[in-house]
């Protein structure tokens, strides 16, 4: 994404301390990830100081301070989809990719994320790429779903 | 309400007055009853972390125990200090947070008074406590945010920024004498070796007097774990 | 569309809406919640459209958020009968447009026991929906979420009428009060008393909150409101402002959603071009704004003053309790905030009065409540039952049973601040109090089953563990004491228990529970109480057993 869009955020924000998260969050949005020097742009056009700047971004799961792969693969860790055998889809991505919870790959092909309910309990276990939710998943299955992304 | 309205309530069975708006901490302390702290400054805002000023509060005919640094005083409630259910808290907050730093002197001191027992939790790594006090005595003191929190939940932890400690640190050193465990020093020495190693700015000496020594705690190796 | 004047124009524009509708005109309801959604129901709802588009205008098509019976996703409704047809394929549709034609009823695609065989086709006949009483998501499949006309054509914001024409703020706070509505979000308390601290207030800037971050596992059903039918909550939280004094609201919610989020801001947009929201509302004087905020993905945001500092763009440290948000909340002005599905219940108690309510429920807990039934159960999805309905009628009647055959062994309430009950309490009532005292507070009504093969221990350290990464870290009790019950409970279930550790726990539970600054520290060790009360013997057996336990 382009420099400019980011500038265009923060510009929009500029001088609004109390817009922090607002800002961070059309970001991240735009853009993925949270690159080090735009928190420093951020934290001198919101004259927020940069710790605190670091401090929401750390805090929360929604920011990420690394670049994420083309694609994010996550499977639900919630209560139903435990109970209903998530960690055997885990498992199979993780063999599948090689990666563990939170990493991207070499090539920027996954990033590889477990996470929270996201309210399709019903149909668990659950794996969802890109924000596709794919129910009812079993790890025979995941081979085939992953294959559609490059 | 005027600023100067009195207050009297009862700490520990004497009767103490006190000025509305003040916290039971500083009633306390201006009676010269004492409360353990850890996370409370005079110079810095109440934070409220470390819970181990929490005393017993009786009001109205219900008993509420509540953390005495950010506590308001209130017309006519009766605070203990000291209780069968204090001491367990305070003894299991210290056992808790002696699994990261056994070997800091305020916590040896309250677990002699406490009776905790320093190897009862799973030993940590990290001997930082997580009281703030460098993060909050950096922003609201010294106003150069040269180090803050970061992360959530367990993962919390300080976190020096190389690019502002590069500047500031070295020249002040301040949260190094006010942190509990000794930790916030060697956060800063470590974010220096591996992020501007030889860079740090020195303060400029003058030709008057040398360099008055600061107070530094030696860093102190974590135990090993049990 | 102009804006709507005055009560007098609203109603007129209703009729109209009403007059222009055929109530024999064939109407297929597509579900796209977010379990259907899942599986891709969006696919089924493009085929109706495509299908249907070459009739012209005989059959209208119509996509809608949860109908309530996630588990057979994807979920088609046909008006008129409510003929429930169940996980439908794309391939299906040409099928049910040919038979909905002529009138007829496709029966490969309906309800069949799963024992008898026995066919249910109209939603009243399914066992899922038959022991329900669906006052709050019964609109859902009638409702397209982007279209406010819909909810007009189901009689919405006509308690809004009412209240802003013929009750003064008084009287609608006191129908709130009479009504005894309790809040749904966790706490069970009154909502009337809270929205009158905040009336009473000092302060004249005060501010009204919809909590719908739901962050709580497994729990589902304020997404399933707030995505299909928006404007719902909407009008019960208009409602409340004006009953408050408040001229400002928020709808705080979850960024994860894009559905919901698409949803809730058009029902913004719409509210505002219509006259519902903003200057002079509907010609009373009475002036109302709402914005809308998200989380960032963390569970702690939930809690009442965390969502405010959240709001305000700090990090959602939660504060002392007693200082109150209902007097010192956003911006330290007076704040009210309610659950999703407590706004909801406003209109319903406004438009039918306080007697109506307090007729359904149990004696201390009033009207309906939402559950999202999981787990180990054949049936999930999104329920709603009269408070004090007993808990095997969720579990059987409505949840079919345990999954795969399996015998019950737990049934959980309130995810990971709630709490675990044997099989044997099965006929106790859904009431707070009551389930309150057995140790499972209801908390958003979140309700899993578990099956004879779960392992508790191994429960209480998933919970522990979720809090423990959602939690904000800042008061010791919480962040080292989670976090320590978390190292027993793993060595525990990987067999390496030592003895003492019991002691330990039952003594970090209590600090943990008197000490913690928020609720989430403060009852984050009461499912490990539930499972100390009911299977203590299965912890026992795990430490001395060893590895060799179980
Ligand atoms: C950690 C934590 C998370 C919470 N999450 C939610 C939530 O997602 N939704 C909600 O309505 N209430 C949540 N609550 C409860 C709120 O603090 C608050 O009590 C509630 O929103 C008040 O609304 P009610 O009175 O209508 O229930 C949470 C509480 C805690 C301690
Ligand atoms: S480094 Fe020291 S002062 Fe800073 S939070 Fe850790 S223990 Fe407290
Ligand atoms: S109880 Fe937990 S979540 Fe609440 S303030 Fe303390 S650390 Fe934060
Ligand atoms: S537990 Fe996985 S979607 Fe809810
Ligand atoms: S001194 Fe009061 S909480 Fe730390
Ligand atoms: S999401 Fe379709 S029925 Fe619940």
């Amino acid at each position: 994404m382009s420099e400019q869009t980011i500038d265009g955020i923060i510009e929009k924000y500029r001088g609004q301390p109390n817009s922090l998260i607002h800002a961070l969050v059309e970001i991240q949005h735009e853009n993925h990830w949270l690159p080090r020097d735009v928190m420093h742009k951020v934290a001198a056009a919101l004259q927020v100081p940069f710790a605190q700047v670091m401090q929401i971004a750390s805090f929360y799961k929604a920011f990420s301070l690394t670049p994420k792969g083309r694609h994010e693969v996550h499977v639900c860790t919630g209560m139903t989809c435990h109970l209903r055998g998530a960690a055997k889809l885990r498992a199979k991505v993780e063999e599948l990719t090689g990666l563990k919870d939170g990493e991207t790959d070499a090539d920027s092909r996954f990033t590889y994320e477990t996470g929270a309910c996201l309210g399709s309990c019903s149909i668990g276990p659950e794996l969802i790429v890109d924000g596709k939710h794919y129910g009812r998943m079993t790890p025979e299955k995941i081979e085939d779903v992953l294959k559609q992304y490059e | 309400m005027s600023e100067m309205t009195e207050i009297v309530l009862t700490i520990d069975g004497q009767e103490i007055k006190a000025t509305a708006g003040m916290t039971v901490l500083q009633a306390a302390q201006k009676a010269g009853i004492y409360i353990p702290t850890l996370c409370h400054h005079e110079k810095l805002e109440a934070f409220g972390g470390c819970r181990l000023c929490m005393v017993e509060v009786e009001a109205r005919g219900w008993t509420s125990y509540v953390v005495s640094c950010v506590y308001p005083v209130a017309k006519d409630i009766v605070v203990r200090t000291r209780s069968a259910k204090v001491d367990k808290i305070r003894k299991v907050l210290v056992e808790e947070l002696m699994a990261h730093a056994p070997d800091a002197p305020e916590l040896i001191r309250l677990a002699e008074e406490y009776g905790a027992d320093r190897n009862r939790f799973e030993r940590d790594a990290s001997f930082c406590i997580v009281c703030g006090l460098c993060v909050r005595y950096c922003n609201e003191v010294k106003q150069k945010n040269a180090v803050g929190f970061i992360d959530n939940g367990a993962r919390r932890e300080i976190s020096f920024i190389p690019e502002v400690a590069k500047d500031e640190c070295w020249d002040c050193q301040e949260c190094f004498t006010i942190c509990p465990t000794s930790y916030a020093q060697a956060a800063y020495l470590l974010t220096e070796a591996l992020a501007f190693p030889g860079q740090r700015k020195v303060p400029i000496k003058t030709t008057q007097a040398p360099e008055p020594t600061r107070r530094v705690i030696p860093i102190m190796p974590v135990a090993a774990t049990t | 569309m102009p804006k709507l004047q005055s009560a007098a124009e609203l109603e007129k524009y209703r009729a109209e809406i009403l007059a222009r509708r055929d109530p024999a005109k064939p109407c297929i309801a597509v579900c796209v919640g977010a379990a259907c959604d899942g599986m891709d129901s969006a696919a089924v709802a493009a085929a109706f459209v495509a299908e249907g588009g070459k009739l012209g205008d005989k059959i209208e098509v119509r996509t809608t958020g949860c109908h309530g019976y996630c588990e057979k996703g994807p979920n088609v409704v046909v008006t008129p009968g409510d003929i429930c047809y169940f996980e439908v394929q794309p391939t299906d549709v040409p099928e049910i447009i040919a038979a909905t034609l002529k009138g007829e009823v496709v029966e490969r695609l309906v309800y069949k026991d799963p024992n008898t065989g026995a066919k249910a086709v109209h939603m009243n006949e399914v066992p899922f929906y038959k022991h329900q009483t669906r006052l709050l998501i019964g609109d859902n499949p009638k409702i397209d979420p982007m279209r406010i006309d819909d909810y007009l054509a189901v009689g919405g914001y006509a308690a809004l009428v009412k209240a802003l024409t013929e009750m003064t703020p008084e009287q609608v706070l006191d129908e709130v009060k009479k009504a005894n509505l309790r809040g749904r979000g966790g706490g069970g308390f009154p909502a009337g008393s809270k929205w009158e601290t905040t009336r009473n207030a000092p302060e004249k800037t005060k501010y009204v909150i919809v909590n719908g971050h739901e962050g709580e596992s497994a729990a589902f059903m304020d997404r399933a409101m707030l995505t299909g039918n928006p404007h719902k909550i909407l009008e019960g939280l208009i409602i409340g402002a004006y009953a408050i004094g408040a001229q400002k609201g928020f709808m705080y919610t979850r960024h994860d959603m894009p559905l919901l989020e698409k949803h809730v801001r058009n029902a913004l947009a719409q509210a505002k071009e219509y006259g519902l929201l903003g200057q002079n509302i509907l010609g009373s004087g009475f002036d109302f704004e709402c914005e809308l905020h998200f989380d960032v993905g963390i569970f702690v945001s939930g809690e009442s003053s965390a969502l405010m500092r959240s709001i305000e763009g700090n990090a959602p440290e939660p504060r002392p309790k007693y200082i109150r948000t209902s007097v010192n909340g956003i911006w330290d002005k007076p704040s009210n905030l309610n659950n999703v599905e407590t706004w909801a219940n406003v209109p319903q108690i406004i438009s039918k009065g306080a007697e109506w309510f307090t007729s359904i429920g149990s004696e201390k807990s009033k009207g309906t409540k939402l559950i999202s039934l999981s787990g180990n159960v054949v049936n999930s999805g999104v329920v709603e039952v009269p408070m004090g309905t007993p808990l095997r009628t969720l579990v059987f009647d409505i949840g079919g049973g345990v999954r795969d055959g399996k015998i019950l062994k737990a049934i959980h309430f309130g995810g990971a601040m709630g709490g675990s009950i044997p099989a044997d309490l099965i006929d106790s009532p859904l009431d707070f109090d009551g389930m309150s005292k057995l140790g499972a507070p209801i908390g958003a009504g979140g309700l899993l089953l578990m099956d004879e093969d779960t392992d508790m221990v191994e429960v209480a350290r998933y919970l522990m563990d979720f809090l423990v990464n959602e939690s904000c870290g800042k008061c010791v009790p919480c962040r080292e004491g989670m976090q320590q019950m978390l190292h027993l409970l793993t060595n525990i279930t990987r067999g390496e228990g030592k003895p003492g550790d019991l002691e330990r726990l039952e003594d970090l539970i209590e600090v943990t529970g008197v000490a913690s600054l928020c609720a989430l520290g403060k009852t984050s060790g009461d499912p490990l109480k539930s499972m100390f009360r009911y299977f203590k013997p299965e912890y026992e057996s795990r430490i001395s057993g060893g590895s060799a336990g179980k």
